[in-house]
C-alpha cells in the first residue's frame, strides 16, 4: 500500500491484516489473535520486501565505497532516516539511529549525563517508567553523585502533575518521562511537563516507544529536547531505534560510542568528530533495518497516523468495556479511551497472570504476563505482575471477543 | 483445555489451592528470599535444621499456580530429609525439569506431577524457584554455620 493509499480517518482492519503474513497462522490449531503489540509489533509485507530486496539487490557497507552498490546502499539507508525524521517532524541531523530505545536513552545518559551532572543534581523520572528510563539514570547517578527522583502516579494510574511540579527545582537537570505508559496505557501531558522543566532550566527526554507507533507525534509540538523510540514496535524490524535530539544540544555533546564512521579525523594524540547525526553512530549501522524502518514509516503514513490513533482509541474502548464485564477483574490505568493507548493491563483474582497467559495461548491468543519491565510501578500498584492485552492497527473487535471468551474459560478452570 | 492438562494436573491445582507448609516458622535456622526477575514471582523460604535434618520447611510469597504448587510439593518432599539428601533431591528435580532425568516418584512424592512442566520451557523457572531457594538456604546455613 504505502504512499499510494490516501490517508483516511478510519481503518479497514480486515484489509490491513492481509498485509501481515504472520497474522494468518494458527497456534494450537486456533487462528492467532495477537494482542502483544506493546512488546513488539508484527511486520507488513512491504517491510519484509524492502529488507529482502536490500540484501538481494544492493547489499554493501554505507558511507564507504565509491562503487555503485555502496552508493545505492547509502541512499537506501539514509532514506530510512529521512522517513522517520519526517514522521515525527524532526530535523534530519538530529535523528540518530541506535540499536533500540534503551540505547537511545543510554546515549543521552552517558554522553550528556556523565559529563554534565554534578553531585546533588537531580534527574526526575516518574513512577510509571519502563526500566529503560530508570536504570541508565541510576548508573550515571552512581558515577556523578546525582540523585534520581520519582514523580508520583495517582491511584487512577495517571501522572500526578502537581506532585511533579513540586519536585522540579533549581537542582533538577533532567526530566525524563514516558509519553505513553507500556503498563497503564496512560498518555502523559509531555508538553506541560516540558514547559515546567524548561522554566527550571532542566532538559526533557520523552520515552516515546509506546506513542510514536500509535499516534501522531511531533517533536516540536511536544517541546522536548530528546525523544527516544524503537523500530520494532512500529512495524519495523528489531535492532534499530531512534534518538531525536535538538541539534544544538547534540552538537555540544561529546560522542557516546567510539569507532568507525563517527570520526572526522583520528590522530595518535586524539580525534575529532563527524557531523551530526553520524557523530553518534559508531561502527557499521543497522542498514537493512533502516531500510525496513523506512518502509514501516511509509506504511504508517499510507494508513495515516490520525487513523491509527482513531482505530486504537476504539480498540482501547472495546478492551476496557469487555474487561469491565468480567466480575472482580481490575483494570489498571485510565478507563477513558481519550486518555489512554490500547495497552490494557489487568488482573483477575485467583488466576495468576502466567496461568492466564498460558490458557490464552492454548486458544491462540498472545498476551503478555509479568511486570512489563516496570517493577517500581508494580510496587506502587501493589501487584507482583499483571496480564496485558495490547492492540494495534491490525486488531479488531473480534480479537477482543476471543479474549473475553478465553478469560471466562481460564477462570472456570481455576475456580 | 486438553493440551494443558499435562501442565495443570489435578494434583498441581490441589497444591495450589491448598498449600502445604505455607507460612512462617517460629524459630527458623535460616531464611532466604528468591524472586524470578522475569515474571515477578517471589518466595520467602524458612528452614529449621535440627541434627542435620530439615525439621521444618515453610514458604510464603506470590506467584503462579506452578510456582506455588511446586513450593508446596517441595516443602513436603524435603521435610525430614538430611541436608545432603535434600540437596540431592533438589538436583534430581532440576534435572527432571531440564528433561535430563526421569522423575523418581519414590523420592519426589506429589512433585512428580510437575514432570510435564519440562515441556513448557518458559514455565520451568516457575517450578524451580522454590527448589533453588531451598538449595540456597541449605548452602547459606552451611557457610554461616561453619
Amino acid at each position: 500500500m504505502g504512499t499510494s493509499m490516501s490517508p483516511t480517518t478510519s481503518i479497514d482492519a480486515a484489509a490491513v491484516r492481509r498485509d501481515f503474513p504472520v497474522l494468518s497462522r494458527t497456534v494450537h490449531g486456533k487462528p492467532l489473535v495477537y494482542l502483544d503489540s506493546a512488546a513488539t509489533s508484527q511486520k507488513p509485507e512491504p517491510v519484509l520486501a524492502a529488507m529482502d530486496a536490500y540484501y538481494r539487490e544492493t547489499n554493501a557497507n554505507v558511507h564507504r565505497g565509491v562503487y555503485t552498490m555502496a552508493a545505492e546502499a547509502t541512499e537506501r539507508f539514509e532514506a530510512g532516516r529521512t522517513a522517520v525524521a519526517r514522521l515525527v517532524g524532526a530535523p534530519r541531523e538530529g535523528t540518530i539511529l541506535t540499536k533500540n530505545a534503551s540505547e537511545a536513552i543510554n546515549l543521552v545518559a552517558w554522553a550528556w549525563g556523565v559529563r554534565e551532572l554534578k553531585a546533588g543534581d537531580e534527574i526526575l523520572v516518574t513512577e510509571m517508567e519502563h526500566h529503560s528510563n530508570i536504570v541508565p539514570w541510576q548508573l550515571v547517578a552512581e558515577l556523578t553523585d546525582a540523585v534520581v527522583r520519582f514523580a508520583p502516579v495517582t491511584p487512577d494510574g495517571e501522572l500526578d502533575l502537581e506532585g511533579l511540579r513540586g519536585m522540579v527545582g533549581p537542582r533538577t537537570r533532567m526530566v525524563a518521562l514516558v509519553h505513553v505508559s507500556n503498563v497503564l496505557g496512560t498518555i502523559n501531558p509531555v508538553a506541560e511537563v516540558a514547559a515546567i522543566a524548561h522554566e527550571a532550566g532542566a532538559l526533557v527526554l520523552a520515552d516515546a516507544a509506546q506513542s510514536v507507533p500509535h499516534m501522531p507525534v511531533d517533536f516540536g509540538e511536544l517541546g522536548v529536547d530528546f525523544l527516544a523510540f524503537t523500530g520494532h514496535k512500529m512495524l519495523g524490524p528489531t535492532g534499530i531505534g531512534v534518538l531525536v535530539g535538538r541539534p544544538e544540544i547534540l552538537g555540544s555533546m561529546r560522542p557516546f560510542l567510539g569507532g568507525g564512521e563517527m570520526i572526522r579525523d583520528v590522530r595518535k594524540e586524539g580525534s575529532s568528530w563527524n557531523d551530526l547525526p553520524w557523530k553518534f553512530e559508531a561502527g557499521t549501522p543497522p542498514i537493512a533495518e533502516s531500510v525496513g524502518l523506512g518502509a514501516a514509516v511509509e506504511y504508517l503514513e499510507g494508513v495515516g497516523m490520525d487513523a491509527v490513533r482513531t482505530h486504537e482509541r476504539e480498540m482501547a474502548r472495546h478492551l476496557v468495556d469487555a474487561l469491565s464485564e468480567v466480575p472482580d477483574l481490575t483494570i489498571y490505568g485510565p478507563t477513558d479511551p481519550d486518555r489512554r493507548g490500547a495497552a490494557v493491563s489487568f488482573s483477575l483474582p485467583g488466576v495468576h497472570p502466567h496461568d492466564l497467559a498460558q490458557h490464552l495461548d492454548q486458544d491462540g491468543i498472545a498476551v503478555r504476563a509479568g511486570h512489563h519491565c516496570a517493577k517500581p510501578l508494580m510496587r506502587v500498584l501493589g501487584v507482583p505482575a499483571t496480564a496485558r492485552a495490547s492492540a494495534y492497527l491490525y486488531n479488531d473487535a473480534q480479537d477482543v471477543e476471543a479474549l473475553l471468551a478465553a478469560i471466562g474459560r481460564a477462570r472456570a478452570y481455576f475456580s | 483445555m486438553g493440551g494443558l492438562d499435562d501442565l495443570y494436573q489435578e494434583l498441581i491445582l490441589d497444591h495450589y489451592r491448598n498449600r502445604r507448609n505455607a507460612g512462617q516458622l517460629d524459630d527458623p535456622t535460616v531464611a532466604v528470599d528468591h524472586n524470578n526477575p522475569l515474571c515477578g514471582d517471589e518466595i520467602h523460604l524458612e528452614l529449621r535444621i535440627e541434627g542435620g535434618r530439615l525439621a521444618g520447611v515453610a514458604h510464603s510469597g506470590e506467584g503462579c499456580s506452578i510456582s506455588q504448587s511446586s513450593a508446596s510439593m517441595m516443602s513436603v518432599a524435603l521435610s525430614d530429609r538430611t541436608e545432603d539428601e535434600a540437596l540431592d533431591l533438589v538436583e534430581h528435580f532440576r534435572r527432571v525439569m531440564r528433561g535430563d532425568e526421569d522423575a523418581d516418584e519414590e523420592r519426589l512424592g506429589d512433585a512428580v506431577a510437575l514432570e510435564g512442566v519440562a515441556k513448557y520451557p518458559v514455565r520451568v523457572k516457575c517450578a524451580l524457584l522454590s527448589w533453588m531457594a531451598a538449595k540456597d538456604a541449605i548452602l547459606t546455613r552451611r557457610s554461616e554455620g561453619g
